[in-house]
C-alpha cells in the first residue's frame, strides 16, 4: 500500500502545492516550521477540507479525485489533533469506544483492550476529560483514534500542546504505537527530535511546497537542505545491541558505520535502537589519532563540504554503508584542506541512543 | 380563591406556551445551527429579523399578524383556500401569533451554544465514523444541552406573559383565547383586584420558579470544551 497525494490549494494567501508518494507502512513525518501548510496537508488528506483541486490514491483506494470524495466519516483513518478535544460529556470510556462502536466488527483489527493497553489508560476509563492532566488527555485522544482500527493514522503535531514534562510522559507510548502496530502514519511535526525519534520517511515542507521527501537518515544528511546546516544539523544511525561490556558500564551496537561504544545500558541483545548523532560532536583528523580519549573513531571519506560564509561549516562523510554530519569551523576545513573523496578519521564526541 | 374561567385561561396559557415552545424548538434548532454555522455574507439580515419582536411593541407585531392572518391577508388567503378559515381569534392564530413573539427568545440562546462549540468537535466525531447526523445528535445536542435548557425555559416563560399580540390576534374569548395575561387585565378593568392578585401571584411565582430551575440546572449541566 502506498500513498498517493496531491493537492493544489490557495487558502487566503498562502498555497499548498503539494505532489507525494508516501510509502505505506513505518512513519511518514511531515516536517516544517509554522505556517508550511503541514496541518493544511493532514486535513486534506483526512477529507477534513477539500480542496477543488486534489488527487489521494491510498492502496487500492481512490479518496479523492475529480469529482469523487470520500467524505472524512467514510475513510478508515485516525486522526490525533494538537489538543486532545476529547468530548467532555463522554468519560474516557465513552470517548475511546465512540468511534469503535461505529465500525463493523469485521473491519475492527485493534481491540479494544489493545487500544487502552498501549496508551496505558486503564486508570483513567470512568473519569471525565475535564478531570485529566494534558498527557493524559492526549494519550485517551491517541486510544480514541487507534480504537477505530485506522488503516492510516493522521498525527497533528500530537505533543505540541504538551510541556516538557508531559512530552516525555507521552512519547514512549508513541513509540510503542510505531512497534506493535503495523499502521502506517502520517505524523506532522515541527519539533527536530519527534521526527528524528518516531520517522522513517521525512517529507519537508516549507511555504506549501515540498522540499524534499526521503528516508530519514539521508534528508537529515543532504547539504543541498536546510536541515544540515546550522548549529543544530545531525545524522542518524540504525543500530543493533550487539553486546555489554559489564567491566566498562559500556554497550557495544553495531551499525553500518561500524561498531559504536555507547555508555551502559540494560538493552537485550538484537534490539533495534537509532543513534542520534549532532554534527557538532563529530570532529574530524587526517591522520589516526593516537592516544585519544574518545572511543568511537572510525576511518571515514569526505563526500561534500557546505559552501556556507560563516564561521562553521558542515561537512558529510561516509563512514562504512552510514552518512555521517560534521560540523567544524571554516578555518579548519581549510587548514586541512577538505575536498570530497579525501579518507579522513572521524571522532564522535557523544552519541544520544534513541530507544 | 381563583375561580372556574381563571383556571381555564390557566389551562389554555400553559398549553401555549407548551405548544409554542415545542414548535420553536423544533424549528428553531436547525435554524439557529444553520446561522451559527453560515459564512453567508448577508447573515446579518436574518438575525436582525429574527431580533425584531425583542424591540417592536407588541402591538406592532399583533397588528401585522391580525393583516396577515385575516381573510384578506396572505396567510388568511391562503388557509381560507385549504379550508380552515381564518386563524385570526383561534387558539392556532395565538401559536403563530407567539412563535413569532418568543423567535428570540428561543433562537439567540441556540445559537450561541452552537457557536460556543465551535467546528472542532463535529470534526472529530467525523474522523470517529459518524455522520452528520450521527454528529449532530451525539455531540451538538448533547454538547449544546445548557444552551437548549435556557432556550426552552425563556420561549416558554416569555409565551406565559405575552399580552399585547394575543389581544391583538387572540381577542378575548373566554375558554378559548382568553389567557392569563388578558384575563388579569379585565379584572383590574372590573376593579376586582383580588382575582387580579391571584392570578399575577400565581404567573410571578410560575415565572420564578422556572428560571431558578433553569438556572441550577444550567450549572450542573455545565460543560466545558478542553
Amino acid at each position: 500500500m502506498t500513498l498517493a497525494l496531491r493537492f493544489n490549494l490557495w487558502k487566503g494567501g498562502f498555497h499548498l502545492d503539494v505532489d507525494l508518494s508516501l510509502p505505506g507502512r513505518g512513519v511518514s513525518a511531515v516536517f516544517g516550521p509554522s505556517g508550511s501548510g503541514k496541518t493544511t496537508l493532514l486535513r486534506a488528506v483526512a477529507g477534513l477540507d477539500r480542496p477543488p483541486d486534489g488527487h489521494l490514491q491510498v492502496g487500492e483506494l481512490t479518496w479523492q479525485d475529480g469529482a469523487t470524495f470520500v467524505p472524512p466519516h467514510r475513510r478508515p483513518i485516525g486522526y490525533v489533533f494538537q489538543e486532545a478535544s476529547l468530548f467532555p460529556h463522554l468519560t474516557v470510556r465513552g470517548n475511546v469506544e465512540y468511534g469503535r462502536r461505529r465500525v463493523p466488527p469485521g473491519e475492527r483489527r485493534v481491540s479494544l483492550e489493545q487500544a487502552i493497553h498501549l496508551l496505558g489508560i486503564e486508570p483513567l476509563l470512568d473519569r471525565k476529560p475535564g478531570d485529566l492532566s494534558g498527557g493524559e488527555r492526549q494519550r485517551v485522544a491517541m486510544a480514541r483514534a487507534l480504537a477505530v482500527s485506522p488503516r492510516l493514522l493522521l498525527m497533528d503535531e500530537p505533543l505540541a500542546s504538551l510541556d516538557q514534562e508531559r512530552r516525555k510522559e507521552v512519547l514512549p507510548y508513541l513509540d510503542s504505537l510505531h512497534e506493535e502496530l503495523e499502521i502506517p502514519v502520517l505524523y506532522v511535526s515541527h519539533a527536530l527530535d519527534e521526527v528524528a525519534r518516531l520517522a522513517d520517511h521525512l517529507v519537508l515542507l516549507d511555504a506549501g511546497r515540498v522540499e524534499a521527501s526521503g528516508a530519514v537518515g539521508d534528508l537529515l544528511t543532504r547539504l543541498d537542505l536546510s536541515l544540515a546546516k546550522g548549529a543544530d544539523a545531525e545524522s542518524l544511525i540504525e543500530a543493533t545491541v550487539q553486546g555489554h561490556e559489564d567491566t566498562w558500564h559500556l554497550t557495544r551496537l553495531e551499525t553500518a558505520a561500524g561498531c559504536f561504544l555507547v555508555a551502559g545500558t540494560d538493552l537485550p541483545v538484537g534490539r533495534a535502537v537509532r543513534l542520534r548523532i549532532a554534527a557538532r560532536d563529530v570532529s574530524l583528523a587526517l591522520t589516526p589519532p593516537r592516544d585519544s580519549s574518545i572511543l568511537n573513531l572510525f576511518p571515514a571519506v569526505i563526500e561534500e563540504v557546505s559552501g556556507e560564509k560563516d564561521a562553521q561549516v558542515t561537512v558529510r562523510l561516509r563512514v562504512g554503508k552510514a552518512p555521517l554530519l560534521s560540523r567544524i569551523t571554516r578555518k579548519s576545513a581549510h587548514a586541512l584542506n577538505l575536498r570530497p573523496g579525501q579518507p579522513v578519521h572521524a571522532q564522535v564526541k557523544s552519541v544520544a541512543l534513541l530507544v | 380563591m381563583i375561580r372556574a374561567p381563571d383556571l381555564t385561561a390557566l389551562a389554555i396559557t400553559l398549553k401555549l406556551a407548551t405548544v409554542t415552545t415545542v414548535i420553536l424548538l423544533l424549528l428553531g434548532t436547525p435554524f439557529a445551527w444553520w446561522l451559527a454555522r453560515t459564512r453567508w455574507r448577508l447573515k446579518f439580515l436574518i438575525e436582525a429579523v429574527v431580533a425584531l419582536p425583542l424591540v417592536l411593541p407588541p402591538t406592532v407585531l399583533g397588528f401585522y399578524l391580525l393583516v396577515a392572518l385575516g381573510p384578506h391577508g396572505p396567510i388568511g388567503a391562503l388557509t381560507e383556500r385549504l379550508g380552515t378559515g381564518p386563524l385570526a381569534f383561534t387558539f392556532s392564530g395565538l401559536v403563530i401569533g407567539s412563535v413569532i413573539y418568543s423567535l428570540p427568545f428561543v433562537i439567540q440562546p441556540l445559537q450561541n451554544a452552537f457557536a460556543a462549540i465551535g467546528t472542532r468537535p463535529m470534526e472529530v466525531a467525523a474522523t470517529l465514523r459518524a455522520s452528520p447526523l450521527d454528529r449532530f445528535f451525539t455531540v451538538t445536542l448533547p454538547l449544546a444541552r445548557p444552551g437548549i435548557l435556557t432556550a426552552a425555559v425563556l420561549g416558554f416563560a416569555h409565551t406565559l406573559g405575552e399580552f399585547g399580540v394575543v389581544l391583538m390576534i387572540g381577542g378575548n374569548i373566554p375558554g378559548r383565547t382568553q389567557v392569563v395575561s388578558i384575563a388579569i387585565y379585565d379584572h383590574v378593568e372590573a376593579l376586582d383586584y383580588a382575582q387580579a392578585h391571584w392570578l399575577s401571584g400565581l404567573l410571578l411565582i410560575c415565572s420564578f420558579l422556572l428560571l431558578a430551575v433553569a438556572y441550577a440546572l444550567n450549572r450542573r449541566f455545565r460543560v466545558s470544551f478542553p
